[in-house]
């Protein structure tokens, strides 16, 4: 690959990188702002579809399909049920922002001031890619058979990290079994004191 | 320095700080849960941004292309995701069960049940 046409495409990604963002902190920042609950939910799913665009532009297929998925679909649907368990609408809040406003202000520039040092947008010499990736790219074909690396981490170099993924999931999955089940145990036993 | 090359690392962080600041500022419990997806996304684009190479492509490896992001940050982020719907779900459950119990999912109005509650 000549450097003219490399410079050439560098640029083209970091543009529908750029517009893509601009539409996802939008996005973003309306499902925080808004007080209904519901449209808050129905904002964060499509702050999850801009994200799995976002991550195709940003060449992580992976990630956008279960971006998609996870992030699109199961989250709001979880956030919808629970909203209609709990009530749709938010209370104006009486406590002043001022305090929190500060510490996120100063936080952020802190963070900014740290980002000085980072590599440019998809330099090929920033040392992300001068670790493990390469043996990754250049061997996985060879000692896994998957032509997809990411699955070739995943599932054979990286097998362990899966495995301690599943044990959060199942860890989870028992928490929400007790803290819903629990409740009806107990609301029945109280409805059981009322009728003595 | 080009402004325009950093501009990824600024709106993770904005997008960190904006659901820092609804977690803190907000009461209802689901609102600071919305806070705390949007804080785990802007985490996974710092990420992403990251594993990105310019002029690469996906990292399927194939005869056609020479050039592939790099495929770890994919991995983790793979794994985050899903560990962030996990806890999602344990603190939509958790919201459900206080809503229940108290009646309300504002955390001044939960402060001051249970303040009453404390002198009887």
């Amino acid at each position: 690959m000549d450097q003219k046409k490399y410079k050439g495409e560098k640029k083209i990604d970091l543009y529908i990188n750029i517009i893509i963002l601009i539409f996802v902190l939008l996005t973003g920042i309306a499902a925080v702002w808004l007080r209904n609950l519901v449209a808050s939910a129905m904002l964060l799913g499509i702050y999850s579809l801009l994200m799995a665009t976002l991550w195709v532009v940003l060449d992580a297929v992976d990630v956008a399909f279960t971006e998609a998925a996870v992030g699109a679909g199961i989250t709001t649907a979880l956030l919808l049920f629970s909203i209609w368990l709990t009530g749709k609408h938010e209370k104006k809040s009486t406590k002043k922002p001022w305090l929190p406003l500060i510490g996120v202000i100063a936080t952020g520039g802190l963070l900014i001031f740290g980002t000085i040092g980072m590599p440019d947008f998809g330099d090929p010499n920033a040392p992300a890619h001068l670790h493990v990736a390469p043996y990754y790219l250049q061997y996985s074909v060879s000692q896994t058979t998957s032509p997809n690396v990411v699955t070739a981490v995943l599932a054979s170099y990286r097998g362990f990290d899966t495995l301690g993924e599943v044990t959060v999931i199942f860890t989870a999955g028992i928490g929400v079994l007790a803290l819903l089940t629990g409740l009806r145990r107990r609301r029945r036993s109280q409805k059981l004191e009322i009728k003595k | 320095m080009d402004i325009l090359e950093q501009l990824n690392y600024w709106a993770a962080i904005s997008l960190a700080m904006v659901g820092l600041f609804t977690i803190m500022s907000r009461g209802h419990l689901i609102k600071k849960l919305i806070g705390l997806s949007l804080f785990q996304t802007s985490v996974f684009l710092l990420f992403i941004t990251i594993g990105k190479l310019s002029g690469g492509t996906a990292p399927i490896i194939s005869k056609d292309f020479l050039y592939y992001s790099n495929p770890l940050p994919h991995v983790l982020i793979l794994t985050a995701i899903v560990v962030s719907i996990a806890t999602l779900a344990v603190g939509l459950a958790l919201s459900v069960a206080i809503k229940r119990t108290y009646g309300t999912g504002e955390d001044d109005e939960l402060e001051d049940l249970d303040r009453n509650e404390g002198e009887p």
